[in-house]
């Protein structure tokens, strides 16, 4: 009897507790301010000892945002560097998803496409900036072309990982309600992939940030990376922090908004952040 | 119902992953008969049940309603074990209006297909709830509505009740039981439980440990419905049945070497 008994017993997880520290008396948002506060200070602290050349203070950083400011050079930069990303990364989502839908779906499809993937893999997008002014000009063509690269390569590899993740089960059960195999690709398995599809286009908008710094540097007419690089050539160490900041504080905010809008319109295909 | 159908196994046998799993398999069931397949975990109920919706390619014959069985079919539904097999973005409504829509019926048709069947299985009023938002046991329930909104005149089920607790899983038998009776279809149920087998089946299969499982004994459940289990008829149909997996998992046991003669 002990081994029916042994065969029947069904194994459950052990219940898991919180690890210490999760449960940090205060809120969360009092905690962050904390930590932000508590950062401004120590770089006040630094920048009192060192000259401004080397590091600005917070104070002059800020002098410096409201000059540039107020001669438009910072709206400038803001507006041209997000244009080129939504562009690029718009551009590379559309056709990264149905590239990653089909290598999933069809493996003759994946088995030639496979060695550029995987050789490409290992090629940055700052390596082909150089190529991508040669070819297209230093203008709008080659950062947008750049960003839509970092863009194509991280949807198509999420959406390519997220077919082969759907459920055998779901497959069989669409199967024998009489779905065909082009109604199941769009009744299914693209339903089943958006979460993996999220996932991607919030890392290529990202790396969208790097590729975008990179390339305005290279090429530098406009946008953040040229202000970046161009306040060099002034000295002034404040207006590449404004920079560095203003690039930082874009970028999170892209990342809530597209997470809060994923969320929102894609609650019921499971992301959920 | 169209039409009832039966189903027959002849010399089936299925291999996996180079493992010959089940062997030399042969079943006649007849149309509208209730079939419960029971056996040692592991030994090929699924498999079995695959080849049968179509999953899985087997050597030997495959006939429903006459016909070869070469891949999956709307004649045959299936209710599988997990709820994953849901369309998770899709509501109850919808879930259950995804066959009907396929074969072409009209808005007003789906609605009125899914108000039915809905109504049957008792969840018309969740008809705008997503799977989510369900319990297990009503997931199973839309998974049920789903597959009689096709019209099958085979319905195969693997432990769809596995992972129920045992009120729930009660009710949902005598729903199972009910359903049946009003559709006339053939049933094909894999379970693990005796007591839920002798509930349910005109007959019980069950299967010997694998690899190169077969069909070990087929037992008629001579009793009038509804059925009691603590009639002793139904006692010893249990034991015998106990007895017959028993044996098959002790045997299962010594060939991994877990189970010492003394202990057996
Ligand atoms: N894809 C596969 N490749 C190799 N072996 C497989 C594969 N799928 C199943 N098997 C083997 O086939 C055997 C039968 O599996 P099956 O799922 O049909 O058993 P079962 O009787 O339904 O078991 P359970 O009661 O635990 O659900 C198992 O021993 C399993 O290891
Ligand atoms: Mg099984």
């Amino acid at each position: 009897m002990s081994v029916q008994g042994e065969v029947m017993t069904a194994t459950r997880e052990p219940r898991r507790r919180r690890p210490f520290l999760s449960r940090w008396p205060g809120s969360g948002a009092a905690m962050t301010v904390a930590s932000i506060v508590g950062g401004i200070l120590i770089w006040q602290l630094l920048s009192l000892r060192l000259p401004p050349l080397f590091l600005p203070s917070p104070r002059d950083t800020v002098l410096g945002a409201i000059e540039l400011w107020q001669d438009g050079t910072l709206q400038m930069a803001i507006l041209a560097s997000s244009g080129r990303i939504l562009v690029g990364w718009g551009l590379g989502l559309v056709v990264g998803v149905p590239i990653g839908i089909l290598m999933g779906h069809f493996r003759w499809i994946r088995t030639l496409l496979d060695p550029y993937i995987e050789f490409f893999r290992f090629i940055p997008p700052i390596a082909l900036v150089t190529l991508a002014v040669i070819w297209l000009g230093p203008g709008e063509m080659s950062k947008v072309a750049l960003i839509f690269y970092t863009t194509v390569f991280l949807v198509t590899l999420n959406t390519l990982a997220g077919v082969r993740a759907v459920p055998e089960l779901r497959l069989r059960a669409a199967a024998s309600l009489g779905a065909g195999a082009v109604r199941t690709l769009w009744t299914v398995i693209v339903p089943s992939t958006v979460p993996y599809m999220v996932t991607g286009a919030r890392l290529a908008l990202g790396n969208s940030f790097l590729t975008i710094v990179s390339a305005e540097i290279v090429s530098a007419e406009d946008g953040l990376g040229a202000l970046i690089w161009l306040a060099r050539n002034y000295s002034r160490t404040e207006w590449v922090f404004v920079g560095i900041i203003v690039l930082g504080w874009l970028g999170y905010a892209f990342d809530r908004l597209l997470k809060y809008a994923s969320m929102r319109l894609f609650a019921r295909y499971g992301v959920n952040g | 119902m169209t039409k009832y159908e039966g189903i027959r196994l002849d010399g089936v046998g299925v291999t996996l992953g180079g493992t010959e799993v089940v062997a030399n398999v042969d079943l006649d069931i007849a149309p509208g008969e209730f079939v419960c397949l029971l056996g040692p975990s592991g030994c090929g109920k699924s498999t079995l049940l695959n080849v049968i919706a179509g999953f899985v390619p087997a050597t030997g014959g495959v006939f429903v309603g006459g016909h070869e069985v070469k891949g999956p079919g709307v004649e045959r539904g299936v209710v599988f074990q997990s709820a994953e097999a849901l369309f998770p973005w899709l509501t109850v409504r919808q879930n259950v209006e995804y066959g009907p829509k396929i074969r072409g019926a009209s808005r007003s048709e789906c609605a009125e297909i899914s108000e039915r069947y809905l109504r049957l299985v008792g969840l018309f009023h969740a008809s705008d709830k997503l799977p989510s938002e369900l319990s297990g046991g009503m997931r199973q329930r839309v998974q049920i509505a789903r597959v009689l909104a096709n019209e099958p005149s085979v319905i195969l089920m693997d432990e769809p009740f596995g992972a129920l607790d045992a009120q729930t899983r009660e009710v949902l038998q005598r729903e199972v039981d009910r359903i049946w009776r009003a559709t006339g279809a053939t049933i094909v149920f894999v379970t693990h439980d005796i007591s839920e087998a002798i509930l349910l089946a005109d007959r019980v299969v069950t299967m010997s440990v694998g690899p190169r499982a077969r069909i070990k004994t087929v037992a008629k459940v001579d009793l009038e419905h509804p059925r009691d289990l603590m009639d002793p008829r139904a006692l010893a149909l249990h034991r015998m049945l106990r007895d017959d997996i028993g044996s098959e998992v002790n045997k299962s046991l010594r060939a991994q070497g877990l189970l010492t003669e003394e202990a057996a």
